[in-house]
């Protein structure tokens, strides 16, 4: 559904706060918007691509950076521009984004960056707030979907005022919670875009770098005035009769307004820099100061650096998500985690890969031959769950490439050999295609996987430099990962489908006793993608199992466990035939579609 | 500290069953009626057939997106194990479970419109008028869909799991 799709109450929106993000920047005039899928981050572009302004240059990049310097050459041309990411991508993004502060922009420029407390899809849960501190940057953090509208809104007319680079900043529950948005009336900018020579500005040569550096403290100095003065920091609640204040940000100033209501809580939407002043004169008001923010004491620090008295929360609470049980035992000063989840609850419920699903014959395959398996970003990550547990490394975009390589460069040969890298094709053009450089160019004996299933599948489907279409719809040229790796200068290149276990079997031992580097690209549509054309049918004869449990053993969750036998799940079977594979009785027939 | 004064509706099952749609008919339902609504939902992984969570938070002036623990009004149980996952969450005392007997009894066409079948018994409990929910479901879905899920929904506010004439209101 589209986020123009209005409720009955007017003028307002129910709105997932990247939803907000994607409304202010139509509404700011953005003339580009850019960035890589991940998840909290992915719906913005989403959203703007539903949004259907042909004014509007969109597109997914295939890697943050590059995303980070197409939205920087369009600000530098006067444009407002959009770039999106989660946070681990704004590590992929951090080159460009720090050396910016120094040129600066011309045409207001914004990076999202979602953060993940609670890694509910992510590797890691960095905070992103110190990039803003890194860098030099101003850093704007919503509360809700209202806040996500406004500060974006803001984060456009900010950049172009102080000509520097604006992020951001979101997190997971700000991301995809829905919350009632006001829009304001939408700005309509006149203006011609294109490149003006500066050299000293935009030529980050040591010589001119030296002088940008002391503008960017000059401007820092100005940005601190204004998050000193802006009435985006807002103060709720009366401190008369309070025995403490509260100093906070994001989704954490709600919970604390929704659980400690006669608590004065200063809500900061500017996170970098800090209106220590501001906070100062809060401090005096309130006596005792308690910062309750997500993640690491980022607030705290600071706060006590400038010689505020402030006091924070016990050290549990600086992993993982914050929710309202936790912020009251924060508010009421327990150092323990609230009461648990009571002990007898149904086991959690692991992702899975789909039934019928590529990876999965994938992994069988290289179980069966025993592998050592450099794994990377991408729905296989889940070849490690039990019971395939046939993925053993996960680290970043790209790294099943590089780690691979690592490991056959100090292993002895018999180990070495028994190494291959795992990575997808939205993957491979992120951040994969550089480490097959370097397999070529350092003479790697390796294999590589290339696990090609025309999507970015973790995060929902998007499209990318592979699949032949763009990000508003439109065809685009399909970069082909095999061309790409010859290109690249791969001798041994070879493409299978990876439903056939047999063929990629074969070619797994030679690619792996070979002497050369090899590429297999395990090629088959996602089927949350493309609906097959035709399906095959199984059933297993109950008779016939002797319910060993190998075809459970490939963890599909089409395969249920009945009295004595499996049964496939009809409604769930896509006809991968894995399992019949599996089955050393026979007791899995193919029967013929009705 | 005072107990929250949002209603909450936790909405659970697993990926592929319109947890996610239901949550937000029903949202975009007590928005209608012009409350201050919070909705939160769980991305990502979910898609790859983990439990489903689709929290739904409305009163006057709501702030956390979240509910506390033991304050859930209502839970929409669309997977049994789901719902017995849930179901500690219920407000002690009077917080209910909502869920239709599984199988033909329930007197559904469709299986796929069971998020909104579900939405129908809910509806027994929350003075929502029945337009604006029909409303909110064909803002929601696909044209062609509307008539077999309405029909669901309909059959969901019939269906009475007590056998009483009458069920408590609130929101």
């Amino acid at each position: 559904m589209s986020v123009v799709h209005e409720t009955v109450e007017a003028g307002k929106l129910l709105l997932a706060g990247n939803e907000a993000v994607a409304l202010a920047a139509a509404h700011a005039g953005v003339r580009m918007a850019t960035g890589y899928p991940g998840t909290p981050s992915t719906e913005v572009l989403q959203t703007l691509a539903e949004y259907g302004d042909r004014r509007i240059a969109l597109g997914w990049a295939p890697n943050e950076k590059v995303a980070l310097e197409v939205g920087a050459g369009a600000a530098y041309a006067g444009a407002r521009a959009l770039v999106t990411m989660k946070h681990v991508g704004l590590n992929v993004a951090a080159d460009p984004l720090v050396t910016s502060a120094y040129t600066g922009v011309r045409g207001g420029f914004v990076v999202v960056t979602a953060d993940d407390p609670g890694m509910h899809s992510s590797q890691n849960e960095q905070d992103s707030r110190h990039y803003a501190r890194l860098a030099g940057l101003p850093m704007l953090e919503p509360s809700d979907s209202q806040e996500a509208y406004a500060l974006a809104r803001e984060a456009f007319a900010l950049s172009e005022r102080f000509e520097t680079p604006v992020l951001l900043r979101m997190t997971t529950r700000v991301c995809h919670c829905k919350s009632l948005v006001e829009p304001a009336p939408p700005e309509e900018l006149e203006r011609r875009y294109g490149f003006q020579r500066d050299i000293p500005r935009f030529v980050m040569v040591p010589g001119n770098a030296r002088k940008r550096r002391v503008v960017l403290e000059e401007r820092l100095a100005r940005l601190r005035d204004y998050c000193e003065q802006t009435g985006l920091n807002r103060v709720h609640g009366d401190g008369a009769a309070a025995a403490f204040g509260v100093v906070a940000a994001g989704v954490a100033s709600q919970y604390v307004r929704e659980t400690a209501p006669g608590v004065p809580v200063l809500t900061l939407a500017t996170v970098w820099p800090l209106p220590l002043a501001r906070i100062a004169e809060f401090q005096r008001q309130v006596g005792d100061l308690l910062v309750v923010e997500e993640l690491g004491d980022f607030l705290l620090t600071e706060i006590r650096a400038a010689g505020i008295p402030a006091r924070g929360k016990a050290a549990p609470f600086r992993l993982g998500e914050l929710n309202p049980d936790r912020v009251r035992a924060i508010l009421e000063g327990t150092p323990e985690e609230p009461p648990p989840v009571p002990a007898d609850l149904p086991p959690p419920r692991p992702p899975v890969l789909c039934p019928g699903c590529g990876h999965r014959s994938v992994f069988s395959v290289l179980k069966k031959l025993d592998l050592i398996v450099m794994g990377d970003i991408g729905c296989y990550s889940l070849g490690a769950l039990p019971p395939l547990s046939t993925l053993d490394t996960c680290l970043c975009m790209g790294a099943g490439v590089g780690l691979a390589l690592g490991i056959e460069r100090v292993a002895d040969e018999q180990e070495a050999r028994r190494v291959v890298g795992v990575i997808g094709d939205s993957t491979f053009f992120h951040s994969g295609m550089t480490g097959v450089l370097d397999a070529v160019y350092n003479g790697s004996r390796g294999t590589l996987l290339v696990l090609d299933n025309r999507t970015t599948a973790m995060t929902g489907g998007q499209d990318h430099p592979g699949t032949g279409r763009r990000l508003d719809g439109t065809a685009a040229p399909q970069a082909d990962v095999a061309a790409v790796c010859r290109g690249l200068g791969v001798r041994d290149v070879r493409v299978i489908d990876p439903y056939d276990r047999a063929g990629l079997e074969r070619a797994l031992r030679e690619a792996t006793a070979g002497d050369r580097y090899s590429v297999i690209v395990c090629r088959r549509p996602c089927l949350l993608a493309e609906r097959p054309r035709e399906v095959r049918r199984f059933v297993i004869d109950a008779e016939a199992c002797r319910d060993c449990g190998a075809c459970l053993r490939t963890g599909c969750p089409a395969l249920e466990p009945a009295d004595g036998f499996v049964r496939i799940s009809e409604a769930l079977c896509r006809g991968c035939g894995l399992c019949a594979e599996m089955c050393r009785f026979g007791a899995v027939r193919e029967v013929q579609c009705p | 500290m005072p107990v929250s004064e949002a209603t909450n509706v936790l909405i659970v099952g697993v990926g592929g069953q319109g947890v996610l749609k239901a949550g937000q008919v029903l949202a975009d339902a007590l928005v209608a009626c012009g409350h201050d609504v919070k909705q939160s939902e769980v991305h990502g992984m979910a898609q790859r057939g983990g439990s489903v969570v689709s929290e739904v938070r409305w009163g006057a002036r709501v702030f956390s997106p979240l509910a506390p623990w033991g304050a859930a009004d209502f839970i929409v149980v669309l997977d049994d194990v789901e719902g017995r996952r849930a179901a500690p969450r219920l407000r002690p005392g009077r917080g209910r479970l909502v869920s239709l007997p599984a199988g033909p009894e329930s007197g559904l066409a469709d299986r796929r419109c069971r998020n909104m079948a579900a939405l129908g018994l809910l509806a027994r409990y929350l003075s929502v008028p029945v337009e604006v929910w029909h409303d909110a479901i064909r803002r929601a879905l696909p044209p062609v869909t509307h008539e077999s899920n309405v029909a669901a929904f309909e059959a969901g506010r019939r269906h009475d799991p007590d056998g009483a004439d009458h069920a408590a209101s609130v929101g």
